[in-house]
């Protein structure tokens, strides 16, 4: 490495940009497994299609899915992904208060999208029947809901690092991200036994998820509050790099939703 | 790193909200064309093309793939072309996989879980 290069690279500095690649390696490297991931996803997707024509006897999805439920979770997802660029935007002015309150938001939206998803399967499991194994429709359902439900908790996860960081570096990230790992276990579990004991589960009982989520977002916000070291913030308005990253793996998550609410939800 | 001047900022947060809007706006629409009892494939159709748009918004603006490098457009691009490729080399299957079906169960209408136990 030059001696100039050394110099960048003790300051933060990344190299300058060369014709093939984009400005950060970080963000081609997340472009890259964002591509490697959405073949993933669209050889789940494809794989239900071809067996969804192939049988005449696949039921109506809506027949079977709560269509309003899954709706709300789409706009949830999309409001998430609205205060993740604001979050963006934040930082990119230096501010670190408006930074960390819509990370908050975005943590929360994901923890409510996957305990409404653990209410829905469920229900799904409990009252009507299906199972991965009952048929090929229950099979591609679960699997490919299942697969973005993971992606949603590790975006969930890495977000929650991200708003530790911002916080008070490495011991905040993981401090935050342990804290979003058992708040997510505990929401999923209250979520799935609540509606599991419930005889006649109705939307209202969609509203304890909510608040379960809620309140483990806020737990996850007041462990990197608590952890706050003023004067060492690790992000500003020009190293926010890192946001940025975590911000396309977020928003990649929320696009692939969109596919998934269409192709199996609605089609 | 792109440095971005207060004025940008500012742009970037309003059409931030506009695609907002815009998504939500779709998503309702997607509600609604999906109750629809028109021909079934005009409305997957449909559907398939508010899907696409939606996704192609979060990708430009919220990913900023718009304002982006062209090498990063064709690392995204890449998986969509080789998914539809994907689709055409299973298409010559899904003929015989529905005649296979259409003779298993001559009662097409009776439901998935009583067609596989046989």
């Amino acid at each position: 490495m030059s001696q100039a290069a050394v110099a960048e690279h003790a300051l933060g500095i990344e190299p300058a940009e060369s014709p093939l690649t984009p400005e950060s390696w970080g963000k081609l490297g997340m472009w890259v497994f964002l591509a490697a991931d959405a073949m993933s996803f669209g050889g789940l997707l494809a794989g239900y299609g071809m067996l969804r024509y192939g049988d005449p006897t696949w039921p109506q999805p809506s027949t079977i899915l709560g269509i309003s439920l899954t709706a709300l979770m789409t706009f949830l997802l999309i409001c998430s992904s609205v205060s993740m660029v604001e979050a963006l935007a934040a930082i990119r002015r230096g501010n670190q208060d408006r930074l960390q309150l819509f990370l908050f938001l975005t943590v929360a939206g994901g923890l409510t999208f996957l305990s409404l998803q653990a209410y829905e399967w469920t229900n799904l499991m409990v009252h009507e029947g299906q199972s991965i194994s009952t048929n090929n429709f229950g099979a591609t359902f679960f699997i490919l809901t299942g697969f973005h439900g993971c992606h949603v908790f590790g975006g969930v996860v890495y977000l929650s690092a991200v708003l530790g960081r911002s916080s008070r570096g490495v011991a905040g990230a993981l401090a935050a991200a342990l804290t979003a790992v058992l708040g997510t276990l505990c929401v999923v579990l209250f979520t799935s036994r609540t509606v599991a004991a419930a005889a006649h589960p109705t939307l209202a009982y969609a509203l304890i998820p909510i608040l379960l989520a809620t309140v483990a977002a806020a737990v996850v916000y007041g462990v990197a509050r608590a952890l706050r070291a003023p004067g060492r913030e690790v992000y500003d308005a020009h190293n926010n790099n890192e946001v940025e990253i975590a911000a396309l793996y977020w928003h990649f998550v929320d696009l692939i939703w969109i596919l998934v609410f269409t192709f199996v939800y609605l089609v | 790193m792109a440095v971005h001047t207060p004025e940008e900022l500012d742009k970037e947060e309003r059409r931030y909200l506009v695609i907002w809007f815009w998504l939500a706006v779709l998503t309702l629409f997607e509600l609604g064309v999906a109750n629809l009892h028109y021909a079934k494939a005009g409305v997957v159709a449909v559907l398939v093309i508010l899907a696409l748009t939606k996704a192609a918004m979060v990708a430009l603006y919220y990913m900023h793939l718009v304002a982006e490098k062209r090498t990063l457009t064709w690392i995204a691009v890449t998986p969509l072309v080789l998914c539809v490729w994907l689709l055409f080399m299973l298409a010559p299957d899904l003929g015989s996989a529905r005649r296979e079906w259409t003779h298993k169960t001559p009662t097409a209408g009776a439901p998935a879980h009583e067609a596989h136990h046989d």
